[in-house]
């Protein structure tokens, strides 16, 4: 039994003292695959754009392990990194965070999600770039795709902290041009919503004259309103993520289609372990579903570790495959992952969930009344499942050692994030 | 499988007997006294007000005392007296308003903030409380939270808790000391109390397991025992329902038929586990186990799932912008595989029911059904009868009332 909501519980468990079903051994994700041929593409591309003599990180020495993609958490001290990671990707309560340590050395933590990133947390007194005491390896760090977060306290004086954003954009603007960068103006709740656009027109007025001065036009940046006491650091962390999937627009197709069909009001495909949606349909995303969506994900979770983290004893498992069902319980069941649905009092509007794979499950907000059409929205559910799990093996044969990149295929997986990046530029 | 193995049918006699018994709804004085600042309403504004806890912020001091009744089940009701902490209040319950306070009181609630400063003062406090309540309500229970442990570092909760435990008893057993001094006549009437609270702790034993329920005082009286339980908590994670269900446990009435009724209904449908949830707070109102449920290593699942309801109902609200108080789901059905099947569904009018059982559709689908077909069995929990109705499931469950009335009186 390998399954998302099992896997906290696992962990929770003493194996010697709990025989457990045997697990499937864990090997990189589809996902994770994919986003290392895109990385592979990506490179390929920065070689052939920057013959200026830069150097591109040799990724064929890099162990395995640096072949993840990666984040990294920057910005000034105190202005909320390690909440922010302890939060989104260790489930922290966020007011325990006031507990939190000011980190001294560089956090680096993988994560085995369903896409093993990286999460680099970069203390804040450290500059990257102006250390001569000692000069950090900069293609180590900023050599493999992902994305450069650069966390701003909204509550603080900020001059500082754009002043050496503005630095480090430049840096990077000059040899790593493929990082995206994400502004995340933290700290935002308790603020009004005037003061929060406010702050973040200030800030981006800040940032786009100092880059035009310098010459440097269109670098990706852009920028999230973020607390870490409510979802906009989850929401913003999945639109982060979301760049770095690999052909998202057939992910997006997949669910606007099930949508349609199923009368669904809004879909999202989660990633169990964090929280982040790593694709959603073409209607206009609004927090407040993602947030009932998000919410019902945890509740979930919270229920199997109550009730599914112990294992049966063989007397139970006989008596309930004797008579009268004579059958054996997986026979019993009709869908061997998680499944549920729910209905909202308020105008009968249910909700259902699915569990995809080990890391993923499909969220959807269904219109009022349909729960009397359950049994045709599962066989639904049932097809488009058996279609994202198709979608990730075939992404997932493309990166066999045969396989050639940079086919028409590469163009559009790099066609697809790069299109991404321009269109979440926020200005 | 969606019939019901019915169990004999009482008389009707006995029927229009609980008919009576019921007619009565049962009144209970909570005084919820603390000092200021200690969190009283905060909790009270979580557990009965479906607040988030993060709201509880905005909540200002309360003024002398805030009369509340809150309608638990359809049948109970608590006078919630949530007595303001600040000194002059304090005071104040303790002279002038002394008997109107501190008489016919069902449950005292006394809640002492963890990071507070001045514990001596605290105590001195709790002590005239106390001697103030043994005087006038002598059969009231004292729970005593202590609050706020959110505040300390998690390594050394426990034993703050335990020092704090120690010391609440020793100035307890101090309290009744006093009283017993003032009142030498009061020795000679209660011979017969000892054997009263330790019965009563025995009762409310299942819940409390985990926490210091041991209602033994160190007190060398024995005549005027305080029936006292204490308990950790915080308005951030479980530890609140938890106290706060054993608080309700001893108050409801007819416990033992709901206790009976959903062990045959959970053996029916061959569950490992039941919840009854009151609707608004969802407080377990009772439970039964399976003995096969019983291995389940969390001992502190029911307060978790009515946490995790009490948040999802939260949820729920904010997203249909419907009021906090109003009812927020109907359903909720969760099938893990064949690892366990649980469904989540509004019973009777007052009640939610959690049902956790082995996989399997029919299973399932029979499950809901015969939930569904127990309704009638449970209806007392929606008030007092109106009248005894025909049919074979009301008038096996009024015998059970009967039973249990006798009990009661």
């Amino acid at each position: 039994m390998a399954s998302a909501f099992r896997r906290g519980s696992e962990a929770l468990f003493d194996p010697s003292t709990e025989p457990r079903p045997p697990c499937v051994s864990r090997r990189p994700s589809r996902a994770m695959l994919n986003l290392h041929r895109v990385y592979e593409q990506n490179r390929q591309r920065v070689q052939q754009n920057l013959k200026d003599g830069v150097k591109v990180p040799e990724p064929i020495a890099v162990p395995h392990a640096k072949g993840k993609p990666r984040l990294l958490l920057m910005g000034q001290r105190r202005s909320g990194k390690s909440s922010i990671s302890s939060v989104v990707f260790h489930k922290l309560p966020p007011n325990e965070t006031l507990f939190l340590e000011s980190t001294a050395r560089i956090q680096k933590d993988s994560l085995n999600s369903f896409m093993e990133f990286q999460v680099w947390d970069f203390p804040g007194q450290i500059d990257v770039f102006d250390n001569p005491a000692f000069p950090f390896d900069m293609d180590a760090i900023f050599g493999e795709i992902g994305a450069l977060i650069w966390v701003i306290d909204a509550q603080d004086d900020y001059l500082e902290a754009v002043a050496r954003l503005n630095a480090t954009i430049l840096h990077l603007q000059r040899s790593y041009q493929h990082i995206n960068i994400e502004v995340f103006i933290h700290k935002v709740d308790g603020l009004s919503d005037d003061y929060k656009l406010d702050i973040q027109r200030d800030i981006t007025i800040r940032i786009q004259d100092e880059l035009s001065d310098q010459g440097v036009e269109n670098a990706p940046v852009n920028f999230h309103l973020t607390s870490i006491y409510n979802h906009s650091i989850f929401e913003a962390f999945s639109k982060v993520i979301q760049k770095l999937i690999p052909r998202l627009g057939q992910l997006e197709a997949i669910l606007t289609n099930l949508c349609r069909t199923c009368r669904f009001e809004k879909a999202y495909l989660f990633d169990v372990n964090t929280k982040i949606y790593i694709a959603t349909d073409s209607t206009p995303e609004d927090m407040a579903s993602y947030e009932i969506c998000s919410d019902y994900v945890d509740v979930i979770i919270d229920f199997t570790e109550v009730y599914g983290s112990w294992q049966r004893t063989p007397e139970w498992r006989k008596r309930l495959e004797g008579p009268p069902w004579e059958q054996k319980l997986e026979d019993q069941v009709a869908c061997e992952w998680a499944e549920s649905g729910m209905v909202l009092a308020d105008a009968q509007r249910p909700i259902m969930l699915r569990e995809v794979d080990r890391f993923l499950a499909l969220v959807a907000i269904m219109k009022e009344g349909s729960y009397e059409k359950m049994p045709q929205i599962n066989m639904n559910v049932d097809v488009v499942v058996k279609g994202l799990t198709e979608f990730f093996e075939i992404t997932k044969s493309k990166m066999t050692p045969t396989a050639v990149p940079g086919g028409v295929t590469a163009v559009g997986g790099n066609g697809v994030m790069n299109g991404h990046g321009v269109v979440g530029d926020g200005r | 499988m969606a019939d019901y193995d019915q169990p004999t049918m009482g008389a009707s006699t006995a029927a229009a007997a609980a008919h009576a018994q019921l007619k009565k709804v049962k009144k209970q004085k909570v005084l919820l006294m603390g000092k200021s600042g200690s969190g009283k309403s905060s909790m009270r504004s979580i557990i009965f007000s479906n607040y988030l806890a993060r709201d509880t912020r905005r909540l200002g001091a309360t003024i002398d005392i805030d009369l509340s009744h809150v309608k638990f089940l359809g049948n109970l009701t608590l006078n919630l007296w949530d007595c303001g902490g600040q000194e002059a209040f304090m005071e104040n319950y303790l002279s002038q308003q002394r008997a109107h306070v501190f008489s016919n009181v069902g449950v005292l609630i006394y809640v002492f903030d963890i990071e507070s400063r001045d514990v001596d003062r605290d105590l001195a406090t709790y002590v005239n409380i106390i001697s103030a309540l043994v005087q006038y309500s002598r059969e009231a229970k004292v729970f005593v939270l202590i609050h706020k442990m959110d505040l300390i570092q998690p390594m050394t909760r426990e034993d703050v808790f335990d020092r704090r435990v120690a010391l609440v008893r020793r100035k307890t057993a101090e309290a009744v000391a006093i009283v017993r001094k003032q009142k030498p006549e009061v020795s000679g009437v209660g011979v017969g109390g000892l054997p009263g609270p330790g019965g009563g702790g025995g009762g409310g034993g299942a819940m409390m397991a985990g926490s210091l329920p041991s209602p033994e005082l160190s007190t060398p009286i024995p005549d005027l025992e305080v029936e006292m339980q204490l308990f950790a908590t915080s308005i951030w994670d479980q530890s609140l329902y938890k106290a706060w269900a054993s608080i309700i446990h001893d108050l409801v009435p007819n416990l033992s038929v709901i206790e009976t009724q959903l062990a045959s209904l959970g053996v029916a449908i061959d569950a490992d586990e039941i919840l009854l949830f009151e609707r608004t707070s969802f407080l377990v109102v009772s439970k039964w186990t399976s003995p096969e449920g019983e291995s389940n290593p969390y001992g502190d699942r029911f307060e978790r799932m009515s946490n995790i309801l009490k948040a999802w109902k939260h949820t729920c609200s904010k997203y249909t912008g419907t009021p906090r108080n109003a009812e927020q789901f109907s359903d909720f059905e969760y099938k893990m595989g064949a690892n366990f099947s649980m469904f989540v569904t509004k019973f009777t009018t007052n009640t939610y029911i959690l049902v956790c059982m082995p996989p399997g559709e029919a299973r399932f689908n029979s499950a809901k059904l015969n939930v569904a077909a127990a309704r009638p069995w449970f209806r007392f929990l929606d008030g007092p009868m109106i009248a005894p109705t025909a049919g074979i499931g009301s008038s096996q469950m009024l015998s059970g009332l009967a039973a249990a009335g006798g009990e009661v009186a």
